[in-house]
């Protein structure tokens, strides 16, 4: 058996690799991508940990996770498009209206 | 699970998350999300949340990736080139490893917290999880049934295409039109990536 | 431990091979039955020096077809075009073929076979969630059409994985809320338990099959299930006069042969799938595990060994799937085209809300008559 602990590293390194991603690309579909990477991340700690005490919980919160993993990509990308709409490009840097 | 599957998986899932974020073609980044999230999917079957499990895979890797995959075809994207900032790459780079040092120095310590629980194998059965599901978090479930509607209705709010008899600036007019050479889909590689990331717009709504 | 092994590998390679021979043989029929309906010979070029009618025998068609078209395909030039995506594009096709292979580990053919005081359940991998896993290989499935479009640099092509892809994601929804309806009526997600519920009878002569239960979700899954493999009606993604061959315009050779053997192995699945849900399976009509039971006012009984018994499930089983492949083909050959847009409506504002309802329903039956089937 595995001991849960590599699984809450593993969770640990891929949550960082999806932050690394929204901190370095500037193509915003990539970024949306790596946030999907750390909810994954999350899930996985949620399922091992649940495992490791017995509860059905984590499954439970999972399920929701995904759920709003969905909506949020719908929004997400809904969003990208208009603003590809208006401005024809998807990188963030350029994005600056809003900026001081 | 074994610790070899283990060690297979992490190492597949470690290395597609790594894919994602360094591969310059979106549509090889989103491959090596949907490897990721496969893996992760077995992961899970592996500890016995089988359900959940498979619905990972059917909800994430055969839906919302290819939703992803609708949108970088409509936007046309290509491989970029590099683009500059590379102090905020090494700044990013240093706070996900020191990130991700803390969080596995602190997960390494929780075997020694938590004893192992008695985990049932049958926990993950759908009859199980729908128990749960359905008593303890009903008002969840169903407030889950509400934003799945409100994202529904926000998504094609915000990427349906307004009439064009709605007054819009000449400006923006001239942008819709730009815009909408993507979706003749011509995927022309004779459009240098730099041209396709980099060209300043002067789009102003 | 050893022998399971070898057990689970007998049982998946048996049925990997019998899914693509079938696969192979249903290439032949298709044009052999199009020729039929179109009123021509059909495929007849293939016969080897004209030996066989020169013996006398009468032509080998089927064989010939068989060997002629693999070896064909498999000796034609690879052609990569410019500025595809190699990789991708080489992938593309195994990608689309194994998911549709996988799904059919947990397809049960038969009951209970005992050998050597072992019983052997005749299905290759034994999952309770069975048919959450088959929504989840056949949803993994749609990448092999949508990357081979996209990885060919062609505009044909990209069109054509697009709308597959799309075509294949709004079916979805309708063949899941179809295996819903008949999860709900029998209380399990397990295909063998499925199976072995559909068996016995009423009025003392009607087998229970789930087509008299699920009529409604009958039609859906059969109907979303042909537009899942992309069959004519339903074959926008590659209409030959609007987008060339579509996603595998530029395949050729072994690849092409495997985008085709992914078609029909897809025909296989869908017919596999009818007969399972509701067509009882591998269940013969007053077959039981200790023999015939024939209805009628004097009940004539058959005892028969429980190897006679597997095989005659397993016959039926095929038999069943066999009639359906060949339904399909001849819907094929019947139907003109949907349009693009038609397709769409018939999909979203058709299949889905009926599909919505029959669940409803179902659901409202289940509950008043207070258990599960």
């Amino acid at each position: 058996m595995t001991p849960i602990s590599y699984f809450l590293v593993l969770s640990a390194l891929l949550f960082a690799i999806g932050v690394l991603g929204v901190l370095i690309r500037r193509n915003v579909i990539v970024m949306l991508m790596s946030i999907e990477l750390m909810l994954n991340a999350v899930n996985l700690a949620f399922i091992a940990l649940g495992r490791q005490v017995g509860s059905i919980d984590g499954q439970v919160i999972v399920f929701f996770v995904i759920t709003v993993a969905a909506a949020e990509a719908a929004v997400g990308l809904g969003i990208v498009i208009a603003v590809f709409r208006n401005r024809a490009t998807v990188n963030a840097d350029e994005l600056n209206l809003l900026r001081w | 699970m074994s610790l070899g599957l283990f060690f297979f998986l992490a190492v597949l899932a470690a290395l597609s998350a790594l894919g994602v974020i360094a591969q310059r073609n979106p549509v090889h980044c989103l491959l090596a999300l949907a490897v990721n999230l496969l893996d992760i999917g077995v992961m899970f079957v592996g500890l016995g949340a089988v359900t959940v499990g498979f619905l990972q895979i059917i909800i994430y890797v055969g839906a919302i990736m290819v939703l992803f995959l609708f949108v970088i075809w409509l936007l046309n994207l290509q491989a970029e080139g590099f683009s500059g900032y590379l102090g905020l790459k090494l700044f990013g780079a240093i706070g996900a490893a020191a990130l991700a040092a803390e969080f596995a120095t602190l997960f390494l310590h929780t075997s020694r917290i938590s004893t192992p629980g008695a985990s049932a194998l049958t926990q993950g059965t759908i009859t199980t999880l729908g128990r749960h599901l359905f008593s303890d978090y009903l008002v969840a479930f169903e407030i889950t049934s509400l934003l799945l509607l409100a994202a529904v209705v926000g998504a094609i709010g915000l990427a349906r295409r307004p009439p064009l008899s709605a007054g819009l600036s000449a400006a923006a007019g001239s942008d819709l039109a730009t815009a909408e050479s993507p979706r003749q889909m011509s995927r022309s590689m004779s459009v240098s990536a730099e041209q396709q990331t980099t060209t300043p717009r002067a789009g102003s709504a | 431990m050893l022998i399971e092994l070898v057990i689970g590998a007998i049982k998946a390679i048996v049925i990997v091979l019998l899914v693509l021979g079938l696969s192979g043989v249903l290439l032949w029929f298709e044009r052999k039955g199009a020729a039929l309906i179109q009123d021509r010979i059909g495929a007849n070029r293939a016969a080897v020096f004209g030996w066989g009618r020169r013996l006398g025998l009468p032509n080998l068609g089927l064989v010939n077809t068989l060997l002629a078209d693999p070896l064909k395909l498999f000796t034609k030039e690879d052609f990569v075009p410019d500025g595809a995506d190699h990789f991708l594009h080489g992938l593309a096709p195994f990608l689309a073929l194994f998911p549709i292979l996988i799904a059919f580990a947990v397809v049960p053919v038969g009951d209970t076979l005992r050998v050597a005081q072992r019983n052997v359940n005749l299905q290759a991998a034994h999952v309770d969630v069975a048919a959450l896993y088959l929504l989840a290989v056949i949803g993994i499935g749609v990448y092999g059409l949508a990357l081979g479009g996209w990885a060919s640099n062609n505009r044909w092509s990209l069109l054509g994985g697009i709308r597959a892809s799309a075509q294949m994601i709004s079916y979805e929804l309708a063949l899941g809320l179809a295996f819903l309806a008949v999860v709900v009526t029998y209380g399990t997600l397990d295909l063998q338990e499925i199976c072995r519920l559909q068996g016995g009878v009423w009025f003392g002569w009607l087998p229970r099959w789930g087509i008299l239960v699920q009529p409604v979700s009958f039609l859906l899954l059969l109907t979303a299930g042909m537009a899942e493999s992309k069959r004519v009606p339903f074959d926008v993604p590659e209409a030959e006069s609007e987008l060339v061959a579509g996603y595998f315009t530029e395949y050729s050779g072994g690849k092409q042969a495997v985008f085709m053997i992914t078609d029909f192995a897809e025909v296989v699945l869908v017919a596999v799938l009818v007969t399972l849900f509701f067509f009882g399976g591998w269940q013969v009509p007053w077959l039981y595990a200790d023999g015939f039971h024939f209805p009628g006012p004097h009940g004539v009984f058959l005892p028969l060994p429980n190897y006679v018994v597997a095989i005659l499930q397993i016959v039926a089983f095929w038999l069943k799937t066999v009639f359906f492949c060949c339904f399909q083909i001849l819907v094929r050959w019947t139907l003109p085209r949907f349009r693009y847009d038609q397709l769409m409506q018939f999909g979203w504002k058709g299949l889905l809300p009926v599909g919505v309802l029959n669940l409803i329903l179902t659901a409202f039956v289940v509950v008043i008559a207070g258990a599960h089937y």
